[in-house]
């Protein structure tokens, strides 16, 4: 069974598994969301129960569509949801603060999930100071079970005042796993029947009086969530310091605080709503607080809002510490190792979780560790690509300049992509940047241009920047690395794949077709020929008309090696490989040591030190190369780059 | 179990199937009465870089997912310098590491510009800051039973035998989470490599 379906007073769940289930217990009808780190398990995993919930769950091409497909069910009176990471609330934001003035009508709510510190994502944002900008309520759940209460309450006060509410989590909320209590699952009977009351229309203006209105719902936010339940404090009744927390930063307290052993020295302020703040809660504890510590994750926005609230008041807490003063870093993610840091440092508290010679110890070990540096997988096409493409650069000489986009192959950045990427941003700004650089060859730039977009990225964002480069008459060319998945984010579909995000046939938008219709040239190749490949893209380079859009499709190595895993012994196909897009099983790769010619080959060992599958090994002892069977997807590219043709794949039945 | 929680982690390298191990083994616990808590890393380390999943396990609820530094009971190793990054981290004289033998070399150490540690260097230093020390050559044993991808299996089959958990793993609970986690033609070979792990002691 679903885990999201269990029929269990409570349940192990994600952090976005508890957001899916609080959408489900709240009744909505409508859900959409693009794929981003770490949001994509909410839509994910709503979309697997969507059929037998009766509900519509997809993903948009944008995070801007997906808020307005889950507007419009608001707008007919059924509660929709629209899902996103930190990055997508900027390509939606221009919709948001309309919708802010238009209003809603059933509950509509936005997830924002945050990557503090950019582990999975090119920047940090705060998601609060959109809430703020626009004037909309904002909740921040601390563990799993926050996250199902919350998102349930953030409906609830959303169909309340006719405003779409946001719910704030961060990777350590939505990627924790926790018990959650469970509510009743409403039976799809009792949903209204959608209908748009042509007589009350959704317009965000005339401006003023809207927003006039959207102060006073928020203004009725503000009175409906003071006292509120989602906010609390715990501890003694005279605290040495009060910490006033949200979100994840509230657990790394409350285990901060374990660890130390200060129960009764320290209170916590525990903050479910962030905008707007619960004022009576906050001035009840710290008028008399010797000192407040405020533990939030990204910017220190409660801190400067509490500075105002008591400024207002006339409220003198003894000193304020956080982010600003440098009692806590001013960028990154939070943790528990850093509050306990900063509460030691306040209360003048020594701390020690291992003795001082293992620490020593430790220090002299860390030197002999290796670091694992993140790259494209064995069997990953865009290496393929990107060999392809460093290639036939050399080979045009004329140093070309490479403008990234997001993706996997956003780690072109790095060795495993050759460090070939020159700039990287936003979704879709590689063409967007492609379409000026190439402008200035008018006036005097030499260097040829060329783009990378993933499939689902030319779906999201690339299309108005090409349109842009054929109309302004920009020649570049833009490589589309087509793996037939959202490989980066867990393998969702797309407008190009044929399958909606239940699981349902789906018109195919073909990549080629629409390049050809907005008038550029385009060709579609397999990355996997590596000769053929850098030919056509050196042909491009030499091309200075237009637009030359080269597609070079070959599925995602880690789908192709789930869809048909290898049977071992190199003998049949697995039943798993048959149906539509599964490989074939291939022979297992691996090296002929009296063909390789080691150090002496005169190759600077080109398999490990240039192509650097992690696939290839080296073996220092005999020097020579070699295949890591553990790790080699059998993709077989490998065997082109050897030049003295030492890399070999078996027949069937002899791997 | 010092102030009232197990600790424990599991790392490996992405794509080692470190994720499944922690929901598996947090899902049996709290099904036999336990609070859980668990802290993942999914997104871009699952490319190739470290992949760290921290358990809470504990009577009374410890709601943070990240465990503080030093503060690990029992690392769960998938692969050896990785468990040695763990106690880098988490280690503490009375830490039990459970870490599997084979390396997966990241690719600055395939291109020659570092180096991996050898195994003798490995158990010595991994003997050194641990209180007690299991390894196991799950990887071969996955490898033998046909999928490296099993040894995430393997090696919870070893921890179950080892009695370091505050229960143990029953099979038929294993399998109905097995179950609930998996397409259903993975869950016997999945059993198959727990149960293998079990018997290595």
């Amino acid at each position: 069974m679903n885990p999201l379906l269990v029929d269990a007073p409570r349940a192990l769940l994600m952090g976005n598994e508890a957001i899916a289930r609080g959408v489900i217990e709240a009744g909505a009808a409508v859900c959409a969301g693009y794929p981003g780190n770490p949001s994509s398990e909410i839509i994910g995993t709503l979309a697997q129960v969507a059929g037998e919930l009766g509900m519509h769950v997809e993903w948009s091409t944008n995070e801007k569509v997906a808020m307005e497909v889950a507007a419009a069910a608001s707008f007919a009176g059924l509660r929709g949801m629209a899902a996103m990471k930190q990055n997508g609330l900027n390509v939606a934001a221009d919709f948001l603060f309309n919708l802010s003035l238009s209003g809603s009508k059933g509950g509509l709510v936005v997830v924002v999930a945050e990557d503090p510190s950019g582990l999975s994502s090119t920047n940090e944002q705060d998601t609060r100071a959109f809430a703020k900008m626009g004037d909309l309520p904002l909740f921040e759940p601390a563990t799993p079970a926050d996250a199902r209460r919350i998102t349930l309450r953030a409906f609830e006060l959303s169909e309340e005042i006719g405003l779409p509410c946001i719910v704030r989590s961060v990777t350590r909320v939505s990627h924790a796993r926790g018990p959650v209590e469970l509510g009743p699952l409403p039976r799809p009977e009792d949903r209204p029947t959608p209908a748009f009351d042509r007589s009350r229309p959704f317009y965000s203006f005339p401006a003023l009086a809207n927003h006039r209105a959207l102060k006073r719902k928020l203004a009725r936010a503000r009175s409906l969530l003071e006292g509120s339940p989602l906010g609390s404090y715990q501890g003694p009744d005279r605290p040495e310091l009060v910490v006033v927390a949200a979100g994840a930063a509230w657990a790394y307290t409350r285990e901060a605080i374990a660890l130390l052993d200060l129960d009764r020295q320290v209170g916590v302020i525990k903050l479910g709503a962030t905008w707007p703040l619960p004022d009576g809660l906050l001035c009840r504890h710290l008028q008399d607080a010797p000192r407040v510590l405020f533990a939030e994750e990204v910017d220190p926005f409660v801190e400067a809002e509490v500075k105002a609230l008591c400024a207002q008041r006339g409220l003198r807490p003894g000193a304020f510490h956080g982010r600003d003063d440098g009692t806590l870093p001013a960028v990154g993610e939070l943790g528990v190792d850093l509050l306990v840091g900063a509460i030691c440092r306040l209360l003048d508290v020594s701390y020690r979780s291992r003795p001082e010679s293992y620490d020593q110890r430790v220090a002299a070990l860390e030197r002999l560790i290796p670091a694992r540096q993140v790259g494209l997988c064995a069997g990953c096409p865009h290496r393929a690509t990107y060999w392809a493409l460093k290639n036939a650069l050399a080979l045009d000489g004329r140093d070309g300049v490479v403008l990234g986009d997001i993706g996997c192959y956003s780690l072109g950045f790095g060795p495993s992509g050759y460090n070939l990427l020159d700039t990287l941003h936003a979704m879709g700004s590689g063409p967007g940047l492609a379409g000026g650089m190439a402008r200035l060859g008018s006036l005097g730039l030499t260097q040829p241009v060329v783009t990378l977009v993933g499939d689902s990225t030319f779906y999201h964002a690339a299309l108005p920047a090409l349109i842009n480069g054929r109309y302004n008459d920009a020649s570049f060319v833009m490589l589309v690395l087509d793996n037939s998945a959202t490989a980066m984010t867990g393998f969702q579909p797309h407008p190009g794949i044929g399958v909606d995000a239940m699981g349902r046939p789906a018109p195919v938008v073909e990549i080629a077709d629409v390049c050809r219709a907005l008038g550029l040239k385009v060709t579609v190749g397999d990355p996997f020929n590596m000769e053929g490949t850098i030919e056509a893209i050196l042909e491009l380079l030499e091309d200075d008309e237009g637009i030359k859009v080269l597609v070079l499709r070959r599925l995602c190595g880690l789908l192709a090696a789930k869809r048909g895993p290898p049977a071992r012994g190199g003998k049949g196909r697995s039943p798993a490989a048959r149906g539509s897009g599964a490989t074939k099983v291939t022979a297992a790769v691996r090296v002929d040591t009296e063909r390789c010619l080691g150090a002496a080959c005169g190759c600077n060992r080109l398999c490990t030190r240039v192509f650097r599958c992690p696939g290839l090994t080296w073996d220092a002892v005999t020097g020579k190369a070699g295949v890591d069977e553990a790790v080699c997807n059998r993709c077989g590219y490998c065997v082109q780059i050897c030049p003295a043709g030492a890399i070999v794949q078996a027949e069937d039945g002899d791997g | 179990m010092d102030d009232g929680v197990l600790n424990l982690v599991i790392v490996g390298v992405g794509g080692q199937g470190s994720l499944l191990a922690s929901r598996v083994l947090g899902e049996l616990l709290l099904e036999r009465g336990w609070e859980v808590t668990i802290g993942e890393t999914l997104g871009l380390s699952q490319r190739g870089g470290t992949v760290v999943s921290q358990l809470r396990i504990s009577r009374a609820p410890r709601p943070s997912p990240v465990i503080a530094a030093g503060r690990a009971h029992v690392i769960v190793a998938l692969e050896p310098v990785e468990g040695l990054r763990a106690l880098v981290r988490f280690g503490n004289p009375g830490v039990h590491l459970v870490m599997n033998t084979r390396p997966i070399l990241p690719t600055g150490v395939l291109s020659g510009e570092q180096r991996y540690p050898d195994r003798q260097t490995i158990v010595a230093e991994a003997q050194g800051l641990s209180g007690r020390l299991t390894l196991v050559d799950a990887s071969d044993v996955a490898l033998r039973l046909g999928q490296a991808r099993l040894t995430n299996m393997v090696m919870l089959g070893a921890l179950d035998s080892l009695g370091v958990l505050p229960v143990s793993l029953e099979r038929e609970a294993l399998q109905g989470v097995l179950g609930r986690a998996l397409e259903p033609r993975h869950v016997a070979p999945n059993l198959e490599a727990f149960d293998a792990g079990a018997a290595l002691e």
